[in-house]
């Protein structure tokens, strides 16, 4: 007598399909994730010509804005804004802080013009000694949590400049120090001519 | 006279008692903290100026006024933990050396682990199947009986399925064939 023969399923083996799937959804995620970070790291956030996110700067005591104790960025839409950033550890920001005292003297009085001071991973004693060293009277406040730096995105190093125009879009970047106030005035002048 | 010696002895036990005074005043005084205090704290920080550099062993001007200020509150008699959380505050949570559980970070947390497991399992079911692989030649040469010449079943009974169907197979060919 013979046996039938019968069908009998082949052995399972490896590892399950949903699971393999599973792995490399999990792996694709991470190197997405992971070139995102690369990407961000290289470009900048913000291009010239490109509008700029809203910020707030809480200022040191005796830097108020018209006696505000923080500023908003919104709130300066009509005026040129030059943002600064500094630390009282920078020795190339002290060849550019007379310059930028002196520059905002002239604009001051007429009202078209507003610098902020941002202070970069700074130590407020030693910030504020600075800021009495050069007797600078504009604007200044603690880049809190860096959070205004990053959505500059400056990885470069201190001092930095960007000059906002009166529609809230970003027009210049200065990486290192101005060298006199004439630079600095080429680059706002032509902003409040409507150039 | 007399009373000019008085007035000399009270002057003199006066300035005495303010000298004690100011002496306990100082003496009762936190000590200013060691750089193994500053230290201990410093290690667990990163300045963002000073990638990769933990804030204890960095060199720069920035980083020692860090230090500085972490000097500084500890004499006021804050906690490490208050000092820590005003860094993030002021300079942001990346200045921690261990991110905090929140948002994309804890993926820093997870994935190794997740990884570490996945890893050890699929190790370990490799290493099964290569074991069960190494086997089974053995195994079926020892269970499966020689085929018996009057056609009966073969096998019946033995461990080995796949060998008694291809035996069986043969022998339905063999019938058809006579």
């Amino acid at each position: 007598m013979t046996q039938e023969p019968t069908n009998v399923a082949a052995p399972k083996r490896g590892v399950p399909l949903w699971v393999q799937i599973l792995v490399w959804i999990g792996l694709l995620g991470l190197l997405g994730l992971l070139a995102a970070g690369l990407l961000k790291a290289k470009n900048p956030i913000i291009a010239v010509r490109s509008s700029v996110p809203d910020f707030t700067v809480p200022l040191f005591s005796g830097y108020e804005y018209n006696t505000a104790s923080e500023v908003k960025l919104s709130e300066l839409k009509g005026k040129v804004v030059l943002v600064n950033f500094w630390a009282s550890w920078c020795q190339p920001c002290r060849t550019e802080a007379a310059d930028l005292e002196s520059a905002w003297q002239s604009y001051a009085e007429k009202g078209q013009v507003v610098f902020l001071g941002v202070d970069y991973v700074d130590t407020e004693p030693e910030a504020r000694s600075y800021m009495t060293d050069f007797n600078i009277s504009y604007p200044n406040g603690p880049d809190m949590g860096t959070r205004i730096s990053q959505i500059f995105n400056r990885n470069l190093g201190v001092p930095e400049t960007y000059v906002i125009d009166q529609e809230g879009i970003l027009r210049f970047i200065q990486i290192g120090p101005f060298q006199s106030v004439a630079e600095i005035q080429s680059v706002i002048d032509p902003l409040l001519a409507g150039r | 006279m007399k009373a000019k010696t008085i007035l000399l002895v009270s002057g003199a036990f006066l300035v005495l008692t303010v000298a004690l005074f100011l002496t306990r005043k100082v003496s009762a005084q936190a000590p200013t903290p060691s750089d193994d205090q500053v230290n201990a704290i410093a290690s667990q920080l990163f300045c963002p100026v000073c990638e990769n550099t933990p804030l204890d062993v960095c060199p720069t001007t920035a980083c020692h006024q860090w230090r500085e200020l972490i000097r500084q509150m500890l004499a006021e008699g804050k906690s490490p933990a208050a000092i820590k959380q005003y860094f993030v505050d002021y300079y942001g949570a990346r200045v921690l050396s261990e991110p905090p559980v929140t948002g994309i970070n804890w993926l820093v947390y997870t994935v190794p682990p997740v990884a570490f497991i996945a890893g050890a399992t699929l190790l370990f079911m490799a290493f099964r199947t290569w074991r069960k692989m190494g086997k089974e030649p053995a195994a079926g040469t020892a269970s499966s009986p020689p085929a018996s010449n009057d056609g009966s079943s073969p096998g019946t009974g033995s461990g080995n399925v796949l060998d008694d169907q291809y035996v069986a197979r043969i022998e339905e060919e063999l019938k058809k064939r006579k």
